[in-house]
């Protein structure tokens, strides 16, 4: 029914991946990440069902709030703190990073093609979206030195997850939805409250410094 | 019923704690509600309830054979934390001691749960509960090890949704109705995608592998059992990697009724040699002796992984194992404590000759140490010998010479740094320091009864504990 309006979205946030990898200024990288997150807030709604059912909205509420205010809203915060606009030398540059994530994304589409998939859901980009959002996530995850970059990387990857869930949005009860949004949240609270201390202790959010402890 | 208290009385404890108001006596909420868990759990161990195959929660076989071990070595580091906590006075313990009874609700959730995503809600609610656990001592390093901790755990977990959703899918896929319990995932069966579960047995694996520490996910493992306090590794050693472990034998529970149980078997025989293979290297390369802790958890991770690709016998080998191992940990890593507050800091250059700084404690490491590396007739050697017994059954006999060169090579690392930091005489400059901490009963006793208790589950493993074991190998592998 909307089918050409979510895969219009999901199609977005792929897209949005794409400007993640490639940005090097951190408040960019943090628009982007809080733009994603509205992209897919909206996504249950659009999501074929005879009525609007009131939990799906609420999935899609708390998402958008979470994602797409509160958690950019924290990572702002961290990154005035620590007085940091941008990432100089990350481990993987960006062009090379964009090359990546761009070819990660047609392998993405290639490999969904591959795995079985509904005829309901034939059609639709969800499941080459999720892999590839996943994939940007750990890029980032591994190609970016400062801790914020990485918790954004974190982000894109859960976002992923999220995308994959929708095809699940139906058949999942409310209670371990409301558990999955819980600690996700509450996951991202707890990193930002040591991005923070990270911040007081080594009076950086470089993650090059975070080697005493190794073999 | 009771089996819903297991874990709202340690959170309502949780919440008591937080809102306690004094800091010197708060600590004692730990053993009350260690108490009346272990009291809990015994209850349900000898009474099991019968528990309805669609529920989401409940005390089956599975969580039998498992959860009293856990409430077990609570019960007992909460005694040790008492003291503890009042030779770091210098420290608040509300955060602390709130969230140690969060980690046993949570522990005792997750080992309960019987659907997909509750147990992945559990396992990750206890990853985050244990958090400013592992930052307790504030320094610069503790924050180091609690990144690294949230990034690979973090990831792992995440990935574990991803493998939950996909397992979702594959009943979806078959016609089913996407339902996550264990028992209608299980009653599926063979109607279950191929495809999607072999993709969601990779991602469970990776997944909830992070969080038991199997190798290559280990890397979180030395630093955070490094810089967190020895009462917080033992539970992390003993308590939480074993809802990972049982996470990952309900899903190949769900992958065997797939038809897909010998690519499971395969996938979980190499990640746990390969385990104990890397983790045996880096014993003989450290010299730091919680990390040294953290490396054997590793290799006892994989020992646990190579059990259970063995069948129903093997698993049975690796229940008795999660025994064995958690109870024998709980002794390295609570006489490390002691070891590591005496010498300062943990490393065979500042620790030397601690048999005469602290020979009590020293002593106790030492058996402790023999005993977890299988020396009989502490109770790791008997569970080790029948993974070994049911892998020349299945016909593994390659397999098996690798488990005993690993556990060789082990064998070798831990006594290196062991007798490097018992042996020879102290450095003069520590002497002054450890003469600060003394050895008093209320430090000694828990890891010497965890000694006792390790070595009469050797002696005489009690047969209703086998039959636990039984029960739980008979729940996971449904003879059709």
């Amino acid at each position: 029914m909307n089918e050409g309006t979510l895969n219009l979205l999901v199609g977005l946030a792929m897209g949005l991946n794409l400007l993640a990898l490639g940005s090097s200024r951190l408040p960019a990288l943090i628009r982007t990440v809080a733009a994603q997150g509205v992209v897919l807030g909206v996504m249950p709604l659009l999501i074929e069902h005879e009525t609007l059912d009131w939990r799906v909205a609420a999935v899609a509420v708390a998402t958008i709030a979470g994602k797409g205010v509160v958690i950019p809203w924290l990572l702002r915060r961290a990154m005035r703190a620590a007085n940091i606009e941008r990432e100089i030398e990350p481990f993987v540059g960006y062009v090379p990073s964009l090359l990546l994530g761009a070819g990660g994304t047609i392998a993405a589409v290639g490999l969904a093609r591959a795995l079985p998939l509904l005829p309901a859901h034939s059609g639709s980009l969800l499941v080459p979206g999720a892999m590839a959002s996943v994939l940007t996530g750990f890029l980032l995850l591994i190609g970016r030195v400062k801790a914020i970059s990485q918790v954004c990387g974190y982000l894109i990857l859960e976002n992923g997850i999220y995308l994959f869930g929708l095809l699940l949005i139906h058949s999942t009860p409310l209670l371990v939805e409301s558990g999955i949004l819980l600690d996700v949240t509450v996951g991202v609270f707890v990193i930002g409250i040591i991005v923070d201390r990270i911040q007081r202790a080594f009076d950086s959010l470089d993650t090059r410094k975070l080697t005493t402890l190794r073999e | 019923m009771i089996s819903l208290c297991l874990i709202l009385v340690p959170l309502a404890g949780a919440l008591l704690a937080a809102a306690w108001r004094e800091d010197r006596t708060r600590p004692l909420w730990l053993p009350i509600f260690g108490v009346i868990h272990a009291g809990l759990a015994a209850a349900l161990f000898f009474n099991p309830p019968a528990v309805a195959a669609e529920s989401w929660f409940g005390f089956d076989p599975l969580a039998r054979a498992v959860l009293p071990a856990v409430s077990l070595l609570f019960l007992v580091c909460s005694a040790y934390a008492v003291p503890y906590l009042r030779l770091r006075a210098e420290r608040p313990n509300r955060v602390f001691v709130a969230l140690l009874l969060t980690v046993l609700g949570l522990l005792s959730a997750g080992h309960q749960a019987r659907h997909l995503g509750l147990l992945w809600v559990a396992t990750e609610a206890v990853t985050l509960a244990a958090v400013p656990l592992l930052h307790f001592n504030g320094t610069a390093r503790a924050f180091e090890a609690t990144w690294k901790y949230l990034l690979v755990g973090g990831t792992g977990i995440a990935l574990s949704l991803l493998g939950s959703f996909c397992l979702g899918y594959a009943s979806l896929h078959g016609g089913g109705r996407g339902d996550l319990t264990f028992a209608a995932l299980t009653a599926q069966g063979a109607g279950l995608s191929r495809p999607w579960v072999l993709t969601a047995w990779v991602l469970l694996l990776v997944g909830y592998g992070t969080k038991m520490g199997l190798a290559p996910m280990h890397t979180w493992k030395p630093d955070a059992y490094g810089q967190a306090p020895g009462i917080v590794g033992a539970l992390l050693a003993g308590g939480v990697t074993t809802v990972a472990f049982t996470a990952i034998l309900r899903v190949r529970s769900v992958v065997g009724a797939a038809g897909e149980g010998p690519v499971a078997d395969r996938t979980l025989l190499l990640l746990g040699l390969f385990s104990m293979g890397v983790a045996a290297l880096f014993l003989l390369g450290t010299r730091d002796f919680k990390r040294m802790l953290a490396y054997s958890s590793v290799e006892h991770m994989g020992i646990l992984g190579l059990g259970t690709a063995l069948g129903g016998p093997g698993v049975a080998a690796a229940l008795f194992h999660v025994w064995s191992n958690g109870l024998t940990k709980g002794v390295l890593f609570l006489s490390a404590g002691n070891l590591h507050r005496a010498a300062g800091e943990p490393t065979m250059d500042a620790a030397r000759g601690m048999a005469r700084l602290t020979p009590r404690s020293a002593a106790i490491f030492v058996a402790g140490m023999f005993a977890i590396t299988a020396l009989p007739p502490f109770a790791p050697f008997f569970s080790e010998l029948q993974v070994v017994r049911a892998g020349l059954a299945a016909g593994h006999g390659l397999a098996v010479a690798a488990f005993l060169g690993c556990l060789l090579l082990a064998f070798l690392g831990l006594t290196r740094v062991v007798f490097g930091i018992v042996d020879g005489r102290p450095r003069p400059a520590r002497v002054h320091h450890a003469r600060r901490f003394r050895e008093t009963a209320a430090v000694i006793a828990p890891p010497l009864v965890l000694l006792g208790l390790s070595l009469a589950l050797g002696l005489f493993t009690p047969a209703i504990l086998r039959e636990s074991w039984l029960a739980a190998v008979r729940q996971l592998f449904p003879t059709p």
